[in-house]
């Protein structure tokens, strides 16, 4: 076996689209040694598709070479496919063939002999909790338990290199760690060296070496820590008396020296531009009460400082421009043990919270746990098969159109018009809300700088990066100024720093006055939420804010749990009381 | 072929027949569609002109005009009506509640015995053509047969310069079923061989499971063979389910040989496929690849390959066009084959040209289908 697993030498990719080239990889070289797992980090478009795709030999690059396990990728594609194992994005896997009969068909595909087989079977079917299943359609399969088979499927003949792109993505926490001891498994047992994409920037730290890629560059390969190192120093924690947290990321995010401000529960994390200890008078003027510590830097810190351009919160006017006539404190949704049944099979169960004027409400849970169902009751696109709900005092269901101009609601999937411009959209946007003549040009020209589209306004949405197309829906959503914002999955997709510009437009809405009701299966964003809902399997596991759920979660063996550790505990838990019910 | 190639094309193969066998549209399109289509066509369309609603006008009614009557009354082409005036028949041709009147005069008998000119009027619905032209021919025919019947039961006989002898040759009753049936097996197997072949290749672009299956050791004839040999056995089922309802539930005669049919048909179906293949390497999209696989073999298949419209009788760029189309030449075949017997001036020609097409996709295939993804 060759010392080096993979090596890219000066590859450089460009496709070209309707005349325009556009570049994916630029110059890229690395080498990754056998045996470990290497994260590849970036944000979208930043060309790890390409790369893996590049590795697989399903691409050929314009210039460079590439050699896998030793053999030129470009010469002998075949080869290296025989001792490799891809697997991508949205893995393929016959959905109408069962669980057995797709491991077969890689079995016979990747050559492994019918003597091995039963052992190696038994062996992934252990690992992946599937063989309980092995008759089961593979379209029957959840989410995360596809993602496990399509590791299986690749995993068959126990490739040498095995090229992962986003295995994660998607998947619940649960099955998301379960996947990650599967390949650590193979790394440790059987040699085997993993290359991933990922856009969870807690897994990097999973990693034994990261590579960083931004808009085809490479821009740094190393071990996590390295990364979290270069940032050591520059991280603190701020807590205030008398400001609200929303209130004071607001301010540090623009205060002097500051690299990048995030709320994280009561507090606001800070990265700083510099090694110097911060002194409360530069950054907030005037403010008494202020306690700032040193925290220990993380690879989300290091990666913003690496790749984000110093950035202040873009939204201020909202204030000025949202109407409010509702009284503080005042529940502006409730539910009361809503349930939702489609035939014999519960989606929602006995459901009840309420929120509060100005708040952001999340509504977190794996797929299928029954949040886009909640959702789409209360905005009354599905009717409730019994329980009680209210958004503003109605049930949207049978209220009238003035009702639902109160709501903005931003759907899951990108619901657009792609081919018409990012004017035209946002012009029969405000318009099917009943806006013309002068106070439409006016929140028109709002949305276009507040969103920062104006560069946009003639590209058609549907050419927009996945990032605009978001900021472009959620600025159709609030075209009409709404108190109430329903949010399905907003950042499901986005890369981080997509989504850290998303949340910052989404707290300046939630302190001028705005409710906010949003959807997340990421969990660390949970953070960024008031008060929450963990959701599973259609119930309502927990209820709190961030901090009284991880502090929940806390145990002498792991006294700083994140959102995920709490989540999974949750789970965990629920499944013990199944397992010992009658 | 080594051992490891062999049990991957095995794999592939067997993967592919389960898939057919739980997808109900593959079933549908290879086995049901056959009986629709055969059963429409075999009962429901009918290019023979039967029952044509037929108005006839007696002003004067005596015993002439009643044999007259009589006549197209035991005629199975038409159903006729009875008006007296001719302004009442002419609304109801107007209406579309007839196709044709037959018009006999107030002086219709005296003028007969008299031995003058044919004395009847008759107008017909030009409206569509075809129609016309045989409600027309028809008329004539019983009205011939009337005034033979006529003058011999008065002992005289109908001079006539020149009297037609006809027989028909192939198609001896003249029933347009047994000319429609063979050629809709060309459709059928087009259906399988191009619609559906492109739509299930689009569906593994479209779910990604190409891309898995690129990276595996499989080579790119392995990958083609393990799509081709299913939907070829699919295709070639659903020929002889077709034969079958052809020979067996319409008694459509197969004078032909069954292997010269055989042969013939495994050529169209290679055409088929590879047609199917290149549609769905071209559009890697299910919505796509079956609206080309329409437009591009399936209409053509049904409009120009003189399975129901007669070739000879289109304008020549028309016709020009026919012969990029493969099922002209499998219907020509077909339709030989069936009706008139092994006639190799005919089929000869035929097969080869599709032997020429076969070769020609195929390396059109053989050239666009790579193990990359662009």
């Amino acid at each position: 076996m060759s010392a080096i697993a993979l090596k890219f030498s000066a590859v450089s990719k460009t496709f070209s689209s309707e005349g325009r080239q556009l570049s994916a990889l630029d110059k890229v070289s690395f080498s990754i040694q056998p045996g470990r797992v290497t994260g590849l980090i970036g944000p979208d478009g930043a060309g790890k598709t390409t790369l893996l795709r590049l590795a697989a030999g399903l691409l050929l690059p314009d210039t460079g070479n590439i050699h896998v396990l030793g053999i030129d990728a470009i010469a002998e594609p075949l080869t290296v496919q025989s001792s490799i194992s891809y697997m991508p994005q949205r893995f393929g896997l016959y959905e109408d063939l069962s669980v057995q009969e797709n491991l077969d068909l890689y079995a016979d595909l990747q050559g492994l002999s019918r003597i091995e087989r039963p052992a190696r079977y038994a062996q992934l079917m252990k690992m992946t909790g599937l063989a309980p299943f092995a008759q089961r359609l593979a379209g029957q399969l959840s989410g995360g338990m596809k993602q496990k088979l399509g590791l299986a499927c690749t995993l068959v003949h126990s490739p040498q290199l095995l090229l992962l792109d986003e295995p994660t993505v998607g998947v619940d926490p649960v099955s998301r760690r379960e996947l990650w001891q599967i390949i650590y498994l193979q790394v440790q047992e059987a040699g085997m060296t993993v290359l991933l994409s990922t856009a969870y920037l807690d897994e990097a730290e999973r990693c034994d070496e990261v590579l960083l890629l931004h808009q085809g560059k490479l821009l740094d390969q190393g071990k996590p820590a390295k990364f979290s190192h270069s940032v050591e120093g520059r991280t603190f924690l701020v807590t205030a008396k008398d400001l609200g947290h929303r209130r004071l990321q607001e301010m540090l995010s623009r205060a002097p020296g500051v690299l990048d401000a995030l709320i994280e529960g009561e507090a606001v994390r800070l990265v700083m531009e510099t090694i110097e200890q911060p002194r409360v008078e530069v950054l907030l003027p005037g403010q008494k009460d202020i306690h700032i510590t040193t925290v220990s830097p993380r690879f989300e810190d290091a990666f913003i400082a690496r790749l984000k351009i110093r950035q202040t919160n873009p939204v201020t006017e909202f204030s000025s421009q949202l109407t409010i006539d509702l009284e503080k404190n005042d529940e502006v949704i409730s539910v009361k043990n809503l349930q939702r049944r489609f035939d014999d099979f519960i989606a929602v169960n006995n459901v009840s919270f309420s929120v509060r004027r100005g708040e952001i409400f999340g509504l977190l849970g794996a797929n299928g746990a029954g949040k886009s169902t909640t959702f789409r009751m209360l905005c009354g696109l599905l009717p409730a098969s019994s329980g009680e709900l209210a958004v503003a005092g109605y049930d949207l269901r049978r209220a009238a159109a003035s009702a639902r101009g109160r709501i903005g609601y931003m759907a899951q999937k990108f619901s657009l018009y792609s081919n018409l411009s990012v004017i035209q959209n946002l012009r029969f946007f405000s318009s099917a809300y009943g806006l013309r003549g002068k106070e439409q040009k006016t929140r028109l020209e709002w949305a276009l700088t507040t969103f920062a589209l104006k560069s946009f306004q003639d590209a058609n949405a549907g050419d927009l990066p996945l990032g605009y197309k978001q900021r472009l829906s959620f600025a159709a959503a609030l075209m009409h100024e709404p108190d109430i914002l329903f949010l399905d999955e907003p950042t499901s997709g986005v890369d981080p720093l997509a989504r850290r510009g998303f949340w910052a437009r989404t707290n300046a809405l939630a302190e001028a006055g705005v409710t906010v009701l949003v959807t997340t299966h990421f969990m660390e964003e949970a953070n960024y939420c008031d008060r929450l809902v963990i959701m599973a399997d259609g119930e309502v596991l927990a209820s709190g804010t961030p901090l009284s759920m991880k502090l929940r979660a806390r145990t002498a063996k792991n006294p700083d749990p994140t959102m995920e550790d709490a989540f999974i505990q949750l789970i965990e838990k629920r499944q013990q009381t199944l397992d010992t019910a009658p | 072929m080594n051992s490891l190639a062999h049990m991957r094309l095995v794999g592939l193969i067997r993967k592919e027949s389960l898939q057919i066998l739980r997808d109900p549209s593959s079933i549908a399109i290879a086995f049901v569609m056959p009986v629709v289509l055969l059963f429409l066509f075999g009962y429901g369309v009918s290019l023979d002109a039967k029952h044509i609603p037929l108005g006839i006008v007696i002003e004067q009614p005596d015993r002439e005009t009643q044999s007259l009557a009589g006549a197209f009354e035991r005629s199975e082409f038409f159903s006729p009506q009875h008006f007296s005036v001719i302004q009442t028949a002419q609304q109801a041709l107007k209406e579309h509640q007839i196709d044709g009147i037959v018009w006999l005069r107030s002086n219709f008998s005296a003028q007969l015995l008299s031995n003058s000119a044919a004395p009847i009027g008759v107008i017909v619905n030009g409206v569509d053509s075809n129609q016309a032209n045989i409600t027309q021919r028809y008329i004539e025919g019983t009205w011939f047969a009337w005034l033979t019947h006529y003058a011999e039961s008065r002992g005289q006989s109908l001079t006539m310069p020149v009297t037609l002898e006809q027989r028909v040759w192939f198609n001896t009753a003249l029933s347009s079923r047994l000319f429609l049936v063979p050629g809709l097996i060309a459709i059928v197997m087009t259906l399988i061989g191009s619609l559906l072949t492109a739509m299930v290749v689009a569906r593994e672009w479209e779910r990604g499971t190409m891309e898995a299956m690129m990276v595996t050791p499989l080579r790119r004839s392995e990958i083609l063979a393990g799509k081709l040999i299913p939907y070829f056995v699919l295709g070639m089922g659903g020929m002889l389910f077709s034969v079958a309802i052809a020979v067996w539930q319409f008694h459509v005669p197969l004078h032909g040989s069954f292997w010269l049919l055989m042969i013939s048909s495994a050529l169209f179906m290679l055409v088929a496929l590879a047609i199917g293949l290149l549609i769905s390497i071209v559009s890697k999209n299910q919505f796509v690849a079956g609206l080309l696989a329409i437009i591009v073999t399936f209409l053509p298949a049904f409009i120009l390959s003189g399975f129901l419209f007669d070739i000879h009788s289109m304008p020549s760029w028309i016709q020009f066009i026919t012969y990029l189309v493969p099922a002209r030449y499998f219907v020509a075949i077909l339709q030989t084959l069936f009706l008139a017997g092994d006639v190799w001036s005919v089929v000869l020609p035929n097969i080869g040209a599709l032997l020429i097409m076969s070769l020609f996709y195929f390396s059109l295939v053989w050239r666009k289908f790579h193990k990359r993804l662009e």
